[in-house]
């Protein structure tokens, strides 16, 4: 049965037939974007919880541990999702023009800055891997060999390795344990938090393939793009979220390193 | 097209289109709360005959039915199975699903593909949970309290564990549809003041699932982690923290509660205004109570752990925040009594249901201040006063109201009323059965008897109580039975409804029964306040009783 309202909406393929025009729908979709990505702060913010709660209880090991991490590619993957995050919003921009070619160009230019920072983690996970840092595995070692904490300068003195009484033998195999013990949580909320991150940013590779292709078929003109735009919102977050990963797990204490 | 109509019969959302595909790939609200509804009815039978097995090992103080480890996979499976797969979908997926859209006035939900991805990623998580059963199923209890659930059990702890953080997923979706819906979907003239009680509080219960249930998924994935890789991130004995779980846990736990008794506070604010024939009392408060228990909720969550370990500081705190949350839920009792004053009251199934609510919820509700004063709670912690405290809370209080709800939308999502003399005696059966079940585990856990015990020899005087709440829970059973039984029978014999046969307000009563696929002809225009009772005509059968 044909009602008026639907004969109204045949023109309009982009208008759903349960709104009553485009902006509604276009708030409905932005404000759910928005929501959903409250969950996700929820979502992480259990697990920095965890993370604030140990530092606090551990932070001599947190901050030895920390200065493990490749400053320099973490910092120039940093770089790297901070541009991807700058092409998605002159992506957002072109559209609202409504240049195509510009669009679909700078999506591209997204999906590689947003590739390459997977890959460059993978990198850094596995020079973690070699290095013994993997909490899961039995080689898992932070006292000697290619991973020995006290390989970066400071570290030493920092976990108290350098006192009087770890001249003990004894004295000086507790404390061992115990840094092992304890940088194992730091690496087990680095892996966790970073590996949560990454397959976020997998997720948003998938989606901004979709995306460009939308672009590239011209689906996006000025009056409606709201997926690129929601699509947009969620990087961003994704970004965001590493923003505040960079500091809470590379930059623990650097002074002296 | 090529049916041979019969001229009379209304197009309707059930008769528009047949066929199973016409019910799997449907993105119509009202379908899916069906969907829903016959999910977790089948998920809420599972959870009961755990429930009976327990109740029949405890008839005799011996363990003689089950063995040890049995019994302890019974109670954490009857607990995981009513709290993840029935209780927090059983209202909101089903009744405000199929009635926030009607009631506001719009077409469908915000998003109704992401409405029917909820209930697939829902028949996932509980399709794993159903495997995780039939390959021996879990004996954490139903809070996978760690180091047991991380380093000790050898039971389907990541099954479990991972059907959960699945069926989470539906929960947030929905919620994210139901605020979203709200904020953007309401008819004209629909305002914020004129919304029907049942949409605040849905509100409110949206905005917990939203912001308490990622925090449960990402724990559930560190549990899982610490299983499968070993991390040690809650192992005490290698500097982790098990406390920070149980924080983790409750903080969505907790508020998990009043995703529970939420919405059943949304349905009896619907039932008691219309069979008062009265404009609900202070209709500010009651909507404020709402997200008063949705933001306090969040800050009460450690009165779990008031013998965990905690300092005495955050214990009196959270003591004291738990004080608090009693006042916006007593709110709500004092109004809907108030409602009833001098209201023209009839005695209606779906207004037994309300005030057994009230009454058992004020219990529920009482015992839980008991337990939020840290004396007391140190003296019945983990005994049976706890059980009994919560069951008056989530099957007196969740489960009656989703039943008076059932029973009060029946005729508007299938057309048909129920037998009326038949649902009185089921709502009479149900309350005399909850009381005789859950009232002697109060004076159990006051004399001591702590929960999760299977053998209970050295105490046999404890015996007649058990064997009254046994009794009571087979008379329960007969209570949820008989309205699936009659009900089922009304789909085609029950009399046919009519578009209002409680002479009931709001928008969803002024669409036919059943409702056409979009809801409503044209868009309504609403002009007035919700609960405008002194302008409706009293019900037909009302009358005839006078």
């Amino acid at each position: 049965m044909e009602t008026p309202l639907a004969v109204e909406h045949e023109a309009r393929p982009e208008l759903r037939h349960h709104f009553a025009d485009e902006e509604q729908q276009r708030n409905a979709a932005s404000l759910g974007m928005w929501w959903f990505l409250g969950t996700e702060i929820m979502f992480f913010g259990g697990m920095f919880c965890g993370y604030l709660v140990y530092r606090r209880m551990y932070f001599a090991e947190f901050a030895a541990a920390s200065r493990t991490l490749d400053l320099k590619i973490g910092a120039f993957n940093t770089v790297v999702l901070l541009c991807s995050s700058l092409t998605v919003a002159m992506a957002v921009r072109s559209a609202q023009l409504g240049k195509r070619k510009m669009q679909v160009r700078m999506l591209l230019l997204t999906l590689v800055f947003g590739l390459s920072f997977i890959g460059i983690k993978g990198f850094e996970w596995h020079k973690k891997y070699v290095e013994h840092h993997i909490p899961t595995f039995n080689h898992y070692n932070v006292i000697s060999g290619d991973g020995a904490l006290t390989k970066e300068p400071g570290n030493a003195a920092l976990l108290g390795l350098n006192d009087e009484r770890m001249k003990d033998p004894v004295k000086l195999q507790q404390r061992q344990d115990e840094i092992q013990r304890r940088t194992k949580i730091f690496y087990s909320l680095y892996f966790a938090l970073t590996g949560m991150h990454a397959i976020h940013m997998i997720v948003g590779v998938g989606i901004f393939i979709v995306i460009t292709w939308m672009a590239h078929k011209g689906r996006f003109t000025p009056e409606y793009h709201t997926p690129l735009e929601i699509a947009g919102l969620y990087w961003h977050f994704v970004d965001i979220v590493w923003i505040y990963l960079f500091p809470l797990l590379y930059l623990i204490d650097r002074r002296g390193a | 097209m090529a049916t041979v109509a019969v001229p009379v019969e209304r197009k309707n959302y059930l008769n528009a289109e047949y066929g199973i595909r016409s019910w799997l790939f449907t993105t119509d609200h009202k379908r899916i709360a069906l969907l829903y509804l016959v999910s977790i009815t089948a998920m809420f039978f599972v959870g009961g005959f755990f429930a009976l097995l327990i109740r029949l090992e405890l008839l005799t103080p011996a363990g003689d039915l089950l063995l040890a480890d049995t019994y302890n996979k019974m109670f954490s499976m009857h607990g995981q199975v009513m709290v993840f797969f029935f209780l927090i979908p059983s209202i909101p997926a089903v009744l405000g699903n199929f009635l926030i859209p009607m009631m506001i006035g719009a077409k469908d939900l915000a998003f109704p593909r992401i409405n029917l991805l909820s209930w697939y990623i829902y028949i996932a998580g509980a399709g794993l949970y159903l495997w995780c059963i039939f390959s021996g199923g879990v004996d954490t209890g139903w809070t996978f309290y760690v180091p047991f659930s991380s380093l000790f059990s050898n039971t389907h702890v990541i099954e479990a564990g991972l059907a959960i953080f699945i069926a989470g997923f539906s929960s947030i979706l929905t919620g994210l549809n139901f605020v979203v819906t709200v904020h953007r979907m309401r008819a004209p003239g629909m305002t914020w003041g004129r919304l029907p009680l049942f949409v605040w509080s849905h509100y409110a219960t949206s905005i917990i699932m939203l912001l308490g249930t990622p925090v449960i998924a990402i724990t559930l994935v560190l549990v899982v982690l610490e299983r499968t890789l070993n991390l040690g991130i809650f192992d005490p004995s290698r500097g982790g923290d098990p406390v920070l779980f149980q924080h983790l846990f409750w903080f969505y736990s907790h508020p998990a509660v009043y995703i529970m008794i939420l919405p059943s506070m949304a349905v009896v604010s619907e039932i008691i205004p219309c069979f008062s024939r009265k404009r609900v009392f202070g209709y500010t408060f009651v909507a404020m109570s709402s997200i008063g228990i949705a933001v306090i909720g969040f800050l009460v969550w450690a009165h779990h752990m008031f013998v965990a370990g905690i300092s005495l500081y955050s214990a009196l705190v959270f003591s004291f925040l738990t004080f608090l949350v009693a006042v916006p839920s007593a709110i709500k009792v004092f109004n809907w009594t108030a409602t009833m004053y001098k209201g023209s009251l009839s005695f209606s199934t779906p207004m037994l249901y309300a005030i057994g609510f009230i009454g058992l919820f004020t219990i529920g509700g009482l015992t839980g201040v008991f337990l939020a004063t840290l004396g007391v709670d140190v003296h019945v912690h983990d005994t049976y006063f706890v059980i009994a405290h919560f069951h008056y809370v989530m099957v007196g209080g969740a489960v009656l109201g989703f039943l008076g709800g059932m029973h009060f939308w029946w005729p508007k999502i299938t057309g048909r009323l129920y037998p009326e003399g038949w649902g009185r005696l089921a709502a009479v059966i149900v309350f005399i059965g909850f009381n005789l079940t859950f009232f002697p585990q109060f004076i159990l856990g006051y004399l001591g008897m702590p929960r999760r015990y299977w053998d209970y020899s050295h105490m046999p005087e404890w015996q007649g109580l058990n064997v009254l709440s046994t009794a009571g829970a087979s008379i329960l059973a007969v209570g949820y039975l008989l309205p699936m039984v009659y009900m089922l029978w009304s789909l085609r014999y029950g009399k046919i409804a009519g578009d209002n046969p409680w002479q009931a307000t709001g928008l969803e009563w002024k669409t036919p029964s059943p409702p056409p696929t979009f809801n409503f002809d044209e868009t309504p225009i609403v002009t007035e306040e919700a609960y405008e009772y002194e302008k409706m005509p009293l019900p037909e059968e009302v009358s005839l009783e006078r």
